[in-house]
């Protein structure tokens, strides 16, 4: 025997105290009711952990650690795979034991461009002060509302061109639920002889190939910002082995974009039978519809409506119809991450090959569209290819749907003829600059599509019409901004944007962003280092956020020297 | 893309930095440039983890593509141009590698930064950014250090955690550059629900994940590849060793374990360090008598023994058996050689206990395991060996788990099965406890306690009245289906669903799955062995599996889980009372006459004593010398207050241990051996692996190996023996041992592992057998039927309770040495029983407070744990515990025909509070101050 004694006597101190219950958070079985409860009926699988998770926020306005455990046991979870993608999400508020709960009511306001450009950061302060400890105001990024900026939302309940004393008079009033939208509702738009064109196509009115060749001759193209042919699309996907999934994006989270809330408001049938037709053409049997949880009151009204074409299919073997509700992710807009979170895990992009066409949602190959490529299908098969190609300008074919926000008299969607210049566009759809504002620059497609000076207003806008200067028209978000309003400023802002909104999966983007904001915030610009930052961005990061987010900056310092000295 | 294996992979030619070279199928831009000697920086990919393509460090241009490509995750097509040297491929890496250096903080944890080798390797300059804001490093866990300053957040800790051992402890948070990696919910790791298996550690490229105080940061004299001491899944390591002392331990690729380890395997190798070891022999002091209610302190040894040379110690030793030899006759010797010692260790001792002592009561601790298993497999298929390796059930369509909780007592095993479930097993659990396997369970059948026979014959009545049987492979290579088809009549599912509390319809519906899978394999471990109906529970799985032919193929068979690292080993080698090596009949005169051939001596035609028949006939007056190699019956064996009485009734007990032992405290003789570390030697894993353990350092003092101990008391008992070392007895296994004739010292030198049966050298080994036939006399496999025989003590108005006893994942066994393992004491310091949290407010006890067990063998208090997986009625205790001996509480009741004790059941009534545990030794937390 050799070495030091070993007795408890000296040692009582230091004891460890054995575990009372196993390794781990266990689960507390008041809390595993309340989700047992809340969860009903439902079932428990993996895909659905996103849409449990707003069953526990929406019904506690937090979600806390004991509710992640009881969740996590009740789906064959672990811990960590629901907890990982509980804070992924803005909207889920995980509160552990030693955080306070939030208050009851939130108060969400936009401090993207538009709005920044238009008062957010004094309307967030002014309420801050005025709305005291019960509410919580919360900087949220673009909420689809720009054209009426700036915006906040109590509770559910958007204010348009807000100020203190509205916010303030409904957070009195408790006018917490979404507002009220009259869409053309099911009976009307069937009245009007919807869905027949479906039904048609399913009755072998249409042939299938005639039809790919409509889509092929309209033109029409991806109007997510992609812009890839929706005809060749199909072709891709109609190829691949069933079962194949289609997959719906209305995750509309560019700054700057609400056009596909502006159809949605007024037409939602027209874009579910343009689903319906092509999950016809390329044979398909679910159709997944991605909703961004920002537009809550489309979200009820989609639930009713599509409740109602279910109810009353028009034909006997229609796809089924799933509404999937996002969680406040920008990300998500990007397709492959849209499909991670359909799946229920975080929206971190995938890397391609394989293309979702051939592995997307489910592992299954998968025709993923914006809502409004899918608009336009019932018309070009009713009116024929040339409702689109009748339009267009400056050499460009179609039409494109501008949401016009900033410091113009008419902001709103203007649906536009493709190829038209943003000064064109201003003076015959946007009613001029706003007085006392002269026209100094612009982003031609939402935050990530980068800012052109006034100089450059007469250049066709259009998908591929702005790649040469280093932009695109994406979205077609395009938000206009003044003599009185600072180019550098708004980069820096769409830059914080991206910094939020990254997924933080890979360096350039997850480190780029954040370095860039950092050095952008500096008086003086390291231009050389942010050019370096700004290509090995471009260059190495997996999705288009990472590549597209250096645009601003990139602009800033070719298009706007003059306010870097 | 799908492969074809039968077209020929054909070889995909690129260019690569304007060279024109070639890339197999499979391979991506990375591999095949590491191939030909280009190197391009990686983190995110690492061969185990596989790639993911989130640091971007591995850019390549490749031409006509807008963006540039992560080499790693992007396969060459033809012809392609991929440049990885190129101005921009280069600004691009250095780029991502600057920006991570720049988050990172400058305080090295490793020495093996693969972020700073890369950054050296492209001269990544000082970074020009301003670094983030750094966490406090976590320092919650005994074993691994988190230091999360050096975290890139590549993700390989998250793959290894979670795809490759599916812990799922550790999960990627937040998002954004607030992007982090958790334990569980953002706990602290020693908070969280993290089982230590280190896989994380091992991943880590930067050192944000490393082992505990430091010790990473020590450049070690040498590696040394061997196996681990625990466990029958025989996972290869390998030492890392500064100064004779164990550093740290890595996992290596062997069959069974490809690189992955547990936290007994990879932290709980420092109790050779321990100042309990024995360092010189001992001979116990004239004035001190045994008494079998002792407590034992290590520290004040001397009152009971004195220090003695080795040449006394090994004289006084021998001359007791010989004493008893002449005086009482062969069989008043007994011997208990281990499953812990490797198999040179366990064939000489058998062969010491029957040429030498002249006996065959010689036994170990498989009596105490898998003995029923044994048997019944014997007797139906001529073969105790498992047909198929663990890592079959990733081949497997369906896998039936009964009676084991693999997560804790084969850990690396498990995780095969829940990798297999994750690839679309499916998997049938049969537990009366809800272990952590039911989360991956299709099926969890939470049988009632000693329910087994009545399940599956329900089962199989299921089967047959469905006509799901494999009927060719019955008519083929099976007897007594006849038989057992009448039999199993009676036990209906519906008639069976109260007996054994699983729905009728359930059953039904296992049945089906079982049958009708294109391969099902069974694996069980000691919830169906350790049961006074423990055979007729292992007979009937096999009736199961040949009645519906899942065995003899790939992913399908049977597999008792074996528990000791070599028990399959001690067990092939004959250290049991019934069987010589290879497991001819002690009554086969043929083989009997081969090996005294070979030996030189007489063997005694009769069967010796099993173990528990040991202690009964000492106690009877029988038996009066025993000599103990490794083992610690009065703690292991059921009823160890009867245990310990008959060990002290004992004239003369030779003990060779490497600690002073519950059993050491009761010898006369204590010849002090050594670690596994210490030796060479082969292990034989369930798998039946044969596998190279290699000496990594010396043993402490005056410790001798365990081969030359047993020869030194051979040569004192008459044995002229002169082995020159492990080499040299593995050859004369193999001729005792025709199956494993083929195995050659060499090879297993050079390829680490050989499966057997093996019987000719160069033969490849066969990792499945009963193929074609099963090695009965007629070649098929014997249909046993097993009726219900209830549990030997059930719960009555005195006792109340169900208890049930097994291990746990971080003490092995009766806790001698991981309770003299730092990590492992920290982790579990005390003894607790495990309760379901209803049945504690039932009895009124609160989790974290003591509670005393009793049963009508005696009683122990421990602390109470609260765990919903423990049916309501029932509490689970591991037996490691010296301070709350749950062995003093179990029923010696045997199987009749394994002699195997009924540890899985008896009756107990538990009470509120109880006599604080006493720690006079170790344990409770305080091994840890010692390796300061």
């Amino acid at each position: 025997m050799s070495g030091q004694q070993i007795s408890a006597q000296k040692l009582g101190k230091e004891l460890k105290l054995p575990r009372a219950v196993n390794k781990g958070r266990q689960v507390d079985p008041k809390a595993l009711a309340e989700v047992q409860a809340l969860l009903g009926d439902e079932p428990r699988r993996k895909d659905l952990l996103i849409e449990h998770l707003h069953k526990i926020q929406d019904n506690y306005k937090y979600i806390s650690a004991a509710h992640l455990v009881a969740l996590a046991h009740e789906m064959k979870l672990s811990r960590a795979e629901v907890y990982e993608v509980a804070t992924f999400y803005h909207h889920f508020d995980v509160i552990k034991e030693d955080q306070t709960p939030p208050p009851a009511l939130t108060v969400r306001v936009c401090d993207s461009m538009t709005c920044e450009m238009l008062g957010a950061n004094e309307l967030i302060d002014s309420l801050e002060q005025g709305l005291g400890s019960d509410v919580r105001v919360q900087r949220v990024p673009c909420i689809g509302r720009c054209d009426k900026a700036p915006v906040a939302v109590v509770g559910m309940h958007p204010v348009e061109n807000a100020d203190t004393a509205r916010v303030s008079e409904l957070v009195e009033n408790k006018q917490t639920q979404p507002e009220a939208i009259e869409p053309i509702r099911f009976e009307q738009y069937v009245e009007q002889g919807g869905y027949n064109t479906y039904r048609l196509c399913m009755e072998g009115q249409y042939d299938v190939e005639k039809v790919l060749d409509t889509m092929d001759d309209s033109g029409l193209r991806g109007l997510g910002g992609a812009g890839f042919p929706v005809g060749r699309k199909w072709r891709i996907v109609r190829d691949q082995p069933a079962p194949k999934l289609m997959a719906v994006n209305i995750d509309e989270g560019e700054p700057g974009t609400f056009k596909d809330k502006y159809f949605l408001d007024r037409d939602p049938h027209c874009f579910l039978e343009g689903s319906l037709i092509a999950a016809w053409a390329v044979g398909i049997d679910e159709i997944y519809i991605y909703l961004r949880d920002e537009y809550a009151a489309i979200r009820e009204m989609m639930e009713v409506e599509i409740a109602k074409l279910e109810a009353n299919p028009p034909v006997a073997n229609m796809p089924k119809l799933y509404l999937r509700r996002g969680a406040g992710a920008y990300i998500c807009g990007e397709e492959s991450a849209m499909i991670e979170s359909i799946e229920g895990k975080r929206g971190m992009p995938r890397l391609r090959p394989p293309y979702v066409a051939q592995v997307g949602l489910f592992g299954r190959p998968t025709l993923e569209h914006n809502m409004e490529s899918l608009y336009w299908v019932r018309d070009i098969l009713e009116k024929g290819p040339q409702c689109l190609t009748d339009h267009g300008r400056h050499g460009r074919k179609g039409l494109r749907s501008f949401s016009v926000s900033g410091r113009v008299n008419k902001p709103g969607v203007h649906l536009a003829p493709a190829g038209i210049t943003m000064r064109e566009l201003i003076d015959e759809y946007c009613g001029g600059m706003q007085e006392g504002h002269e026209f100094y620059g612009y982003f031609p497609g939402g935050a990530s599509g980068g800012i052109l000076p006034a100089s450059m207003g007469d250049i066709p806008l259009d998908f591929d019409t702005l790649n040469e200067y280093g932009c695109f028209i994406g979205s077609a978000a395009v938000v206009v901004f003044s003599d009185k309003d600072k180019a550098r400023d708004l980069a820096v802002n769409a830059m914080k944007f991206f910094e939020d909104e990254s997924c933080g999966q890979c360096t350039p983007c997850r480190v780029g962003t954040a370095k860039a904001v950092t050095l952008m915030k500096e008086k003086q610009w390291d231009q050389n280092l942010l050019e370096e930052l700004s290509q090995v961005m471009v260059d190495a990061s997996i999705c288009g956020l990472g590549q597209a987010a250096p645009n601003p900056l990139r602009c800033v310092i070719k298009y706007f020297p003059e306010e870097l000295k | 893309m799908a492969i074809n294996p039968e077209i020929e992979s054909e070889l995909i030619a690129f260019d690569l930095n304007g060279k024109k070279v070639f890339a197999e199928e499979g391979e991506t831009i990375l591999l095949a440039a590491q191939r030909h000697g280009v190197e391009i920086p990686h983190l995110c990919y690492s061969e185990r983890q596989g790639q993911d393509g989130n640091c971007r460090a591995c850019m390549v241009e490749i031409d006509g593509e807008r963006v540039l490509a992560p080499s790693c995750c992007r396969y060459p097509t033809e012809g392609m141009k991929v440049q990885s040297q190129s101005e921009r491929a280069l600004q691009s890496q250095k780029m991502v590698l600057e920006l991570l250096k720049s988050d990172v903080s400058e305080q090295p944890h490793t020495l093996n930064s693969e972020l700073d080798y890369w950054a050296g390797k492209l001269e990544v300059s000082t970074p020009r950014f301003k670094p983030r804001e750094n966490p406090q490093p976590d320092l919650s866990h005994p074993a691994i250090a988190v230091n999360m300053d050096a975290c890139i957040q590549c993700t390989r800790c998250v793959r290894a955690c979670r795809d490759e051992q599916n812990n799922d402890v550790i999960g990627l948070a937040m998002r954004g550059h607030h992007t982090e990696i958790v334990f569980d919910l953002d706990d602290p790791m020693g908070e969280s629900s993290c089982v230590a298996c280190g896989e994380c550690v091992e991943a880590c490229p930067t050192g944000a994940l490393m082992p505990a105080n430091d010790v990473g940061m020590v450049e070690p004299d040498k590696k040394v590849d061997s196996v681990c001491p625990y466990c029958g899944v025989g996972c290869q390591l390998t030492y890392n060793i500064k100064n004779n002392k164990i550093l740290h331990v890595e996992g290596r690729d062997g069959p069974a374990n490809h690189g992955r380890l547990c936290v007994k395997g990879r932290y709980g190798f420092d109790y050779v360090h321990h100042p309990h070891r024995l360092t010189k022999p001992m001979i116990r002091r004239e004035d001190a008598p045994k008494y079998p209610d002792f407590e034992m302190d290590p520290n004040d040894i001397d009152k009971v023994f004195r220090e003695a040379t080795w040449e006394e110690a090994l004289e006084r030793a021998a001359q007791g058996f010989v004493d008893i030899r002449e005086q009482d006759g062969p069989n008043a010797l007994a011997g208990f050689g281990s499953a812990k010692g490797s198999n040179e260790e366990a064939y000489l001792f058998q062969k010491l206990i029957r040429v030498g002592f002249k006996t065959n009561n010689v036994d170990h601790c498989t009596r105490l395991c898998h003995a029923s298993s044994v048997v019944a497999l014997l007797e139906t298929l001529g073969s105790g060996a498992v047909s198929n390796p663990v890592a079959d059930v990733e081949k497997a369509e369906v896998i039936v788990l009964i009676g084991a909780n693999p997560t804790v007592n084969h850990p690396v095993g498990a995780t095969w099965m829940k990798n297999a479930v994750r690839n679309g097993t499916k998997l049938i659990l049969m537990d009366p406890r809800g272990t952590e396997l039911r989360r991956e369970a299709t099926h969890h059948l939470q049988f009632k306690p000693g329910s087994d026979v009545p399940m599956l014959n329900a089962i199989m009545h299921v089967i047959v009245e469905e006509g799901l049987m494999d009927e060719k492979f019955i008519a083929d290579r099976t007897v007594g289906f006849d038989s057992m088809k009448k039999h199993l009549e009676k036990y209906s599912p519906e008639l069976m669903e109260p007996v054994c509390g699983i729905p009728a319809e359930e059953l039904r519906e296992v049945a089906r799955l079982y049958a009708k899978s294109k391969a099902s394999m069974i694996l069980w471990g000691m919830g169906v062995s350790q049961h006074v109906h423990g055979t007729d529970n292992a007979r009937c799985l096999i009736s199961l599996a040949l009645m519906t032919g899942q065995i003899g193929r790939p992913g399908t068979g049977l597999h008792p889980l074996r528990g000791q690292n070599n028990v399959q080993g001690a067990s092939d080698m004959g250290l049991i009372p019934m069987r010589l090596p290879d497991y001819y009949k002690v009554e086969d005169q043929t083989a009997r006459s081969h090996l005294e051939a070979l030996w030189g001596g007489e063997i005694d035609p009769k069967s010796g004593l099993t173990v528990v028949e040991i202690m009964d006939a000492i106690h009877a007056g029988k038996l009066h010398g025993l000599y103990i190699m490794g083992e610690n019956p009065a703690m292991s064996d059921p009823d160890v207050n009867h245990a310990r009485q008959a060990l002290s009734e004992l004239r003369h007990l030779v003990v060779q241990d490497i600690f002073l032992t519950e059993t050491a405290y009761l010898a006369d003789v204590i010849l002090p051996a050594s670690g596994f570390p210490e030796k060479t030697g082969t292990f034989t894993n369930t798998d039946r692996q044969v596998q190279l353990g290699r000496q990594a350092i010396d043993p402490p003092g005056d410790a001798r190996q365990d081969l030359w101990i047993i020869q030194e008391i051979a040569k004192r008992i008459g044995l002229a023996w002169d082995y020159q070392g492990p080499q040299d007895v593995f050859s004369e296994i193999r001729k005792a041992v025709p199956s494993m004739a083929g195995i050659t010292w060499e090879r297993l030198e050079r390829e680490h592992s050989v499966v057997y049966p093996c019987e000719n050298e160069g033969d490849p080994g066969e990792e499945v057998i009963f193929t074609d036939r099963f090695p009965t006399t007629d070649g098929r496999g014997l249909f046993v039927p097993a009726d219900i025989v209830p549990p030997d003590e059930r719960p009555d108005e005195d006792y109340p309770f169900v208890l049930i006893t097994g291990r746990m994942l971080e003490h092995w066994h009766t806790g001698s040495m991981t309770r003299r393992s730092n990590v492992l004491d920290s982790l579990e310091p005390e003894a607790v029983a495990t309760v379901n949290p209803m049945t504690l407010d039932e009895i009124g006890v609160k989790p974290g407070e003591l509670m005393t067990l009793s049963t009508r063998r005696g009683s122990v208090s421990a602390i109470a744990r609260a765990d919903i997986g423990v049916p309501t009625g029932a509490i689970f205790m591991a037996f490691c515990y010296y301070e709350a001996a749950v062995n003093k509480l179990s029923n010696a009741a045997l199987d009749p025909a394994a002699k195997i004790p009924e540890f899985k059941y008896c009756a107990v009534n538990v009470t509120p509070g109880g006599e604080p545990m006493q720690f006079y030794s170790y344990g409770g937390g305080q091994s840890k101050n010692v390796l300061l």
